[in-house]
């Protein structure tokens, strides 16, 4: 049986990973390889790296970073942010990345999903989306530029058509939820999960392993992704995974 | 010494830094005459079935690949790679495979036995199953590989399955027939089992 997969999610500024400060274990909580090994170790399933950095500089950068962790890494990983053209994708995807994430840019151009699912195949694009409820719509509307733009998108028909398009995976965010560590927001990603052919990862409102099993019961999600709470150590990979086979959740 | 064929389909980078961490020698073409050197082959690949096939044909790689193995030589392919060892797949209208393994590719259908729909891509962590001894297996235990693909293998020849995974269907996911073997999961993207897999048919190959 598929397992339900743990993503940890790691935020890359200029080459360097911020926000991994609590790891007092590394040499260097700010070395995304050094990361990345640490949470391969703990059973993660799979590795987001998310490109934070406002310069074209830490771009470049990025592509570097992804050849040293391809290099020492021995489970998948995706890499987003700043991905706004098929030269890009093929930069990211040839330094040894497994999945391009994209966002802004595929709502902007929805025929980039297509050119990268052309050329890579659709299990090279996730499509992230980023949804905050919207009274007036009567649904969730998609946001981007990191949330501050508002678009004219519902999240179901969008992820509907990002998935026609050729989007392998949705990676779903709840601007709602995120931070607040409340539990993943689990209304939308059962929705959005019953309505795609594809695999959904949940995503922003981790703070607890229960809010995990939530998100595979209740919201159906196939992963879910967090940051913080692993980089904090509030709780870990491994504590996420035990708790979730107690429960009877398939868990590597 | 392997050889990694490239033919313009490949995961080639996740492929080649694994052999380089378990410290293999290896090299990358797309040159039969260059190949022909190897004493076992690596195929990776990935995408659609009928592309790979003509970009082999195209480079003569489809003759190649059959006569390194009716010499005797080791030929391990991974993912779409091990879906071209079959006859023949259904990916975009029929085309014809390596016909080294006797079988063909059907899509997962999507929709199981009692009309609930299940996604595709198979795309994840799933358990392997043993099903028959295989140097390949060796000291090793039943653990999860990770997978992403569409397609699966059918066939017929049951002793050809040396492990599979439990989707809707039962997915053959590692094949063997004499000194072919195929994995349609990721062994270079499978954490320590994965490693131990590619260790082992390294072994194999080493020893011949």
């Amino acid at each position: 049986m598929l397992t339900k997969r743990i993503i940890p999610c790691l935020d890359v500024k200029e080459g360097r990973v911020v926000k991994g400060v609590q790891f007092v274990s590394l040499r260097d909580a700010g070395d995304p390889v050094e990361l990345a090994a640490f949470y391969d170790k703990e059973g993660a399933d799979e590795l987001v790296f998310l490109d934070i950095s406002a310069s074209h500089e830490g771009r470049e950068t990025m592509v570097d970073v992804v050849k040293a962790v391809a290099g020492s890494l021995a489970i998948p990983f995706t890499v987003g942010g700043g991905i706004n053209s098929l030269e890009d994708m093929k930069q990211i995807l040839r330094a040894g990345a497994d999945k391009v994430s994209l966002n802004t840019s595929a709502v902007l151009r929805p025929e980039l999903i297509t050119e990268g699912a052309d050329y890579f195949g659709s299990q090279c694009i996730v499509v992230a989306v980023d949804a905050r409820w919207d009274e007036s719509l009567g649904s969730w509307r998609v946001y981007t530029h990191g949330g501050r733009r508002a678009t004219d998108w519902d999240v179901i028909a969008w992820v509907k058509e990002a998935v026609n398009r050729g989007a392998g995976e949705i990676l779903l965010t709840s601007m709602d939820n995120d931070g607040e560590k409340q539990g993943f927001n689990l209304a939308l990603t059962k929705a959005v999960s019953e309505s795609v052919s594809v695999p959904v990862i949940a995503s922003g409102g981790a703070g607890s392993a229960a809010h995990f099993e939530e998100a595979f019961t209740t919201g159906k999600a196939d992963a879910a992704l967090a940051a913080s709470i692993f980089h904090y150590k509030e709780t870990s990979v491994k504590e996420v995974k035990s708790f979730l086979k107690q429960k009877g959740v398939v868990v590597r | 010494m392997i050889g990694i064929v490239d033919y313009g389909m490949g995961n080639l980078f996740s492929v080649s830094k694994a052999l380089e961490r378990l410290d293999v020698e290896f090299f990358i073409s797309d040159d039969p005459a260059e190949l022909e050197k190897a004493e076992g082959i690596i195929l990776p690949g990935v995408g659609s079935f009928r592309d790979a096939m003509i970009l082999l044909e195209r480079k003569e790689l489809d003759v190649f690949l059959k006569k390194h193995v009716a010499n005797g030589r080791y030929l391990l392919g991974i993912c779409l790679g091990m879906q071209l060892l079959f006859e023949e797949s259904e990916e975009n209208g029929p085309a014809k495979g390596l016909s080294l393994i006797p079988g063909r590719v059907a899509r997962f259908s999507g929709i199981d036995s009692k009309n609930n729909s299940y996604k595709v891509p198979h795309m994840g962590w799933n358990k392997l199953t043993f099903n028959h001894s295989s140097p390949l297996l060796k000291g090793l235990e039943e653990d999860y590989v990770y997978f992403v693909h569409s397609y699966f293998a059918v066939t017929n020849e049951t002793e050809v399955v040396t492990a599979s995974a439990k989707y809707d269907v039962d997915v053959p996911a590692i094949v063997t027939k004499e000194n072919v073997f195929g994995m349609q999961f990721h062994p270079e993207k499978s954490s320590a089992i994965g490693m131990s897999l590619l260790k082992n048919y390294l072994s194999l190959v080493k020893g011949r």
